[in-house]
C-alpha cells in the first residue's frame, strides 16, 4: 500500500494488512453462509427423523459413551485452538505450533471415533441407504466430519507456511482464520451433539 | 485506545479460553442430564437443551472467536460480524423450525393412501382441513 498505515503497536499481526484484515472479515461472511448450508441439512434430518422405514431407529444404536468421547475431543480441541491463536498474539510461535498440533491430534482423535461410530452403525444394519432417517443422518454427520477431515489439511498446511515463513501478517491472518474455521466446527457440533444425539435417544427411551 | 483487539490480545493467561471452556463441558453435562436423567416433559427437555445449546455457541463466538473484535480503529468490521451471525443464526431457525412445520402440521397431505384424488388443488387448505381431525 501506499499510505503509511498508522496503527496501534499493540494490533494483533493479523490485522496488520488489510489483505489480512479483509479476509478475515470476509471469512467471517463465508461462516455465515455455512450456518444456511447446515441448517439446511439440519433441517432435512429433523423432518426425515421418524422415517425409519424397516431399518432401526436412530435413537436405538446412538451411545453415550461414543458421544461424549466425540464431543469432548472436539470441545477440547476448540479450546487448545483457542490457546494457539492467543500465542500467536503473543508472538510466541513455538507455543502457536505446538497448541496447534494438539488441535490436529485432538481433530484426528475425533475423527477416529467418529468413523468407528460409524462403521459400528453400518454393522448394525443403518447405513446411509437404509432409510430416509439415517440417509439424514449419515449426510448431516458426514459433512460436519468431512470439514474436520478438510479442516485437518488447511490448519496443516498453514503451520508448514508458518514454519517456514515465519509469522508476518500475512500467515498470521492465515492462522487467525483456521481458527476461526476451527472453532465453527465445535459450534456446528453442538447442534448435532443436541438435535441428533440427544433428541434421538430422548425420543428413543423417553 | 478504543481497538478492542488490543485489551484482550497480549494479556498472559488467557482466562477468557479457560472460563469459556469450562463452561461449554459444565453446559454439555448439564444437556445431557436434562436429555436422559431427569423424568421433566419431552417439551421442557426440548426447550432447556436446546436453550443450551445456544448458549454454548455463544460463548464459543465471544469467548474463542472473538466476534465482536474490530480489525480497524473503527467499530465497524465487529458490528459487520455480530450482525452477519445473528442473521445467519435466523435464517437457520427459519429453515430449520419451518421445514418441520411444513412438513409435520399436517401440510403433507400427500402421505395419504387412502385419501381420494381431487381435481381441485386451489382449495387444498381448506377442503382438506375438516378431515385433518378424521385421520389418526
Amino acid at each position: 500500500m501506499a499510505h503509511v498505515e498508522t496503527h496501534d503497536p499493540n494490533t494483533p499481526l493479523e490485522y496488520r494488512s488489510e489483505t489480512g484484515r479483509l479476509n478475515i472479515l470476509g471469512f467471517w461472511i463465508f461462516l455465515g453462509a455455512e450456518i444456511a448450508l447446515f441448517a439446511t441439512l439440519f433441517a432435512t434430518y429433523m423432518v426425515l427423523t421418524h422415517r425409519i422405514a424397516d431399518g432401526p431407529a436412530l435413537g436405538e444404536l446412538f451411545e453415550v459413551k461414543s458421544l461424549l468421547i466425540q464431543t469432548f475431543l472436539l470441545l477440547t480441541s476448540s479450546f487448545t485452538c483457542g490457546l494457539a491463536v492467543h500465542e500467536m498474539r503473543r508472538h510466541n510461535v513455538k507455543g502457536l505450533m505446538l497448541w496447534m498440533i494438539i488441535t490436529l491430534g485432538l481433530g484426528l482423535g475425533f475423527l477416529y471415533f467418529e468413523i468407528q461410530e460409524f462403521l459400528h452403525f453400518i454393522h448394525e444394519g443403518a447405513n446411509i441407504g437404509t432409510s430416509a432417517a439415517w440417509s439424514g443422518f449419515f449426510v448431516l454427520v458426514g459433512t460436519h466430519g468431512a470439514h474436520v477431515t478438510f479442516g485437518i489439511f488447511w490448519v496443516t498446511m498453514v503451520l508448514i507456511q508458518v514454519a517456514k515463513r515465519g509469522l508476518t501478517p500475512a500467515t498470521s491472518a492465515k492462522v487467525f482464520i483456521t481458527s476461526l474455521y476451527w472453532h465453527f466446527l465445535d459450534v456446528v457440533w453442538i447442534f448435532i451433539f443436541t438435535a441428533v444425539y440427544l433428541m434421538g435417544m430422548v425420543m428413543h427411551h423417553g | 485506545m478504543a481497538n478492542k483487539t488490543a485489551a484482550n490480545g497480549h494479556g498472559g493467561f488467557p482466562w477468557k479460553h479457560l472460563i469459556g471452556f469450562v463452561l461449554s463441558i459444565v453446559l454439555t453435562l448439564f444437556a445431557l442430564w436434562i436429555a436422559l436423567g431427569t423424568d421433566l416433559s419431552l417439551t421442557w427437555i426440548l426447550i432447556i437443551i436446546f436453550g443450551f445449546a445456544f448458549l454454548q455457541a455463544a460463548l464459543q463466538l465471544l469467548m474463542f472467536m472473538h466476534v465482536t473484535e474490530n480489525s480497524t480503529s473503527t467499530k465497524l468490521t465487529g458490528r459487520v460480524q455480530v450482525g452477519n451471525i445473528l442473521f445467519a443464526a435466523f435464517v437457520a431457525i427459519v429453515i430449520v423450525l419451518g421445514s418441520v412445520w411444513v412438513m409435520t402440521a399436517g401440510h403433507a397431505k400427500h402421505d395419504k393412501h387412502d385419501e381420494p384424488k381431487t381435481e381441485n388443488h386451489g382449495e387444498h387448505g381448506g377442503a382438506e382441513k375438516s378431515e385433518e381431525h378424521g385421520s389418526h
